[in-house]
């Protein structure tokens, strides 16, 4: 399963041209608003005729301007999830359900209705017309209508955007299933959030202003100094992998990174498996000498690796930690007065850290 | 013949031509609306304006214009004769006369629910795999249900309201072309008609405010379906 595009479209008020592609797993389209995010999505869907451009889905050209293509939408065998749901009013659950089964390829190997229906717990609201459901509720139907289609990937239009921090925990385990889940269906993901982005994705592309400005594993790109500014100063950091060691009585669990043991309240995977921790750039300290009496545990010996200057007064720096890359947001000015500069050893201090909540084992 | 039953045939024939106009005009109506409220063509403001143009103009025009396209000296109107379809001068011209000028009531109210539904939710049908039709027939219909009854009831009403076009068009042939606005106004004519014309009168008004209720009634079952519950 692959899906490569080249998309120019001229809107009033900005340009969108890039050119990407996905392959398996969950490619997270991450972007402030206005990036362009849904007009990508609007346009691999066939909802949107771009100006120009060639989108390319498994081989199967969907779209090619220069050659007068368009595979209408219907034909695309692409399932939709939008932000609003957009379920059929007039519709029980039940009854949006097999509207999504009733257009799938009759061959079509995929979810059937008991699947969908325990996956996304829709057990008890099967009667009920949308009108009557919560936020969560909608898109978990919205989701299930999606995947009775059989769809060759999923295109997932901000789907957690509209709902509250609560419902939004509802729903991640549900993906989180979808993504490591016997129908391995690869996900176009867009987002805004990076929380989302740092518990599901395993391929990150980065928007600015209608154009690609990074993309590639989750891991790099999330640890790329440059991609600070893109990701937003107080929400950019790296995101590794641990391995749960052991719980303490006193509700700190132990865990390993490949830098050593680090020590977090709040952890609720089991021992042994492994969790996904985002260390934020502004929650890591960077000291030459190794700190002592610091109410902080969590110390990692770690090596320079790159440092990028900021437009401001600020400043990232990329650390080597082990086989990991963190990140860490400093001063300019501490830049200079510590001689901060790649290849030398330090420590890196981590005043808090959290594991992508719920995240579980790969 | 008695007055009383005069009334009545007047009264029969016009309910008769208007059920025929509304069955005959509303898929046609239908697709008119859907045409104008979802699509971009070439001639969309001229389709819009001869729809349009029966509720500008006066009846007795349209009445007229009918009488020289569909009269029996005209040539397409000889063509429908030869097979089989008299329209002028026949009840068959009362009911073509009662879908032109119910036409724009039907297309406006129909047009309007269209333009209300969120063309979201077709989007989304088509993501799924809906042919355009499919998608007409499963989202969008079951969603405009109101305003076609809506439109149902404008066009049955003027149907059994119009008088101008109808009168200029198919004459006044008392229990043959004699529709029952014809008829209240032939009554009229006569010296002491006037109790006459009453009955007939309180049977329009009837008709008219059944077919409202029944048509709110409906609208209101099908709303709550879609609120839920």
């Amino acid at each position: 399963m692959s899906l490569s595009m080249t998309l120019s479209h001229q809107f009033a008020d900005f340009k969108l041209d890039l050119s990407l592609e996905t392959g398996p797993g969950i490619t997270a389209l991450f972007g402030r608003s206005g990036a362009g995010k849904t007009t990508i999505i609007n346009a691999v869907a066939g909802l949107l005729r771009p100006g120009a451009g060639r989108i390319v889905i498994d081989g199967e050209v969907v779209l090619d301007t220069a050659k007068n293509i368009f595979v209408s939408a219907h034909k695309r065998r692409l399932g939709t999830v939008f932000q609003d749901a957009r379920l059929f009013p007039h519709l029980t659950v039940a009854q949006n359900l097999s509207f999504g089964s009733r257009y799938a390829p009759k061959s079509s190997q995929g979810a059937s209705l008991q699947d969908v229906v325990s996956l996304l717990g829709l057990e008890d609201i099967l009667g009920r017309r949308p009108a009557t459901l919560s936020g969560g509720e909608k898109q978990r139907v919205a989701l299930g209508r999606a995947l009775l289609n059989h769809p060759r990937m999923l295109l997932m239009d901000e789907p957690l955007a509209s709902l509250d921090g609560p419902r939004k925990q509802d729903i991640l385990p549900y993906l989180e299933r979808l993504r490591d889940g016997p129908l391995g269906l690869p996900i176009l993901y867009v987002s805004h959030a990076t929380d989302e982005v740092a518990r599901l994705a395993d391929t990150l592309v980065l928007l600015q202003g209608g154009t690609v400005r990074a993309q590639g594993p989750l891991f790099e790109v999330m640890s790329d100094p440059a991609a600070v500014p893109l990701l937003g100063v107080r929400e950019a950091g790296a995101v590794v992998e641990a391995e749960v060691l052991s719980h303490g009585d006193d509700g700190i669990s132990t865990l390993k990174i490949s830098a050593g043991t680090i020590e977090l309240p709040g952890v609720q995977a089991a021992p042994g498996s492994r969790v996904r921790l985002r260390v934020l750039a502004q929650d890591v300290i960077v000291s030459l000498n190794r700190p002592a009496g610091l109410s902080s545990v969590n110390v990692l010996p770690v090596v320079i690796d790159a440092v990028h200057p900021g437009d401001g007064p600020g400043a990232a720096i990329a650390l080597q930690a082990g086989s990991d890359r963190i990140l860490a947001r400093v001063t300019a000015r501490a830049v200079n007065e510590l001689g901060l500069a790649p290849g030398l050893p330090c420590y890196a201090i981590l005043k808090a850290t959290t594991v992508a909540p719920g995240s579980i084992g790969r | 013949m008695s007055a009383d039953s005069a009334a009545w045939d007047a009264l029969r024939l016009s309910l008769w031509v208007a059920c025929w106009a509304t069955v005959l005009a509303v898929p046609l109506a239908l697709w008119v609306a859907w045409l104008l409220a979802r699509r971009d063509f070439w001639g969309k403001t001229l389709l819009n304006a001869a729809v349009h143009l029966p509720l500008v103009m006066p009846p007795v025009v349209t009445g007229y214009l009918l009488l020289i396209v569909f009269g029996r000296n005209a040539p397409l109107g000889r063509a429908l004769e030869a097979v089989g379809l008299q329209l002028a001068f026949h009840w068959t011209g009362a009911v073509l006369a009662a879908i032109v000028m119910g036409f724009p009531l039907m297309v406006r109210a129909m047009r309007l629910a269209i333009e209300a539904v969120d063309p979201k939710l077709e989007e989304a049908a088509a993501t799924l795999g809906a042919p355009r039709w499919a998608v007409f027939g499963r989202v969008t219909l079951p969603l405009i249900i109101p305003g076609i009854l809506a439109g149902v009831v404008m066009g049955f009403a003027k149907a059994m309201g119009e008088f101008g076009a109808t009168i200029t068009f198919v004459a006044n042939i008392p229990g043959q072309t004699q529709t029952l606005p014809s008829a209240i106004w032939s009554a009229l004519q006569i010296p002491g008609g006037e109790a006459q014309a009453l009955t007939m009168v309180l049977m329009a008004s009837v008709v008219a405010i059944s077919a409202v209720l029944l048509s709110e009634m409906l609208a209101r079952r099908v709303a709550a379906r879609i609120a839920g519950a």
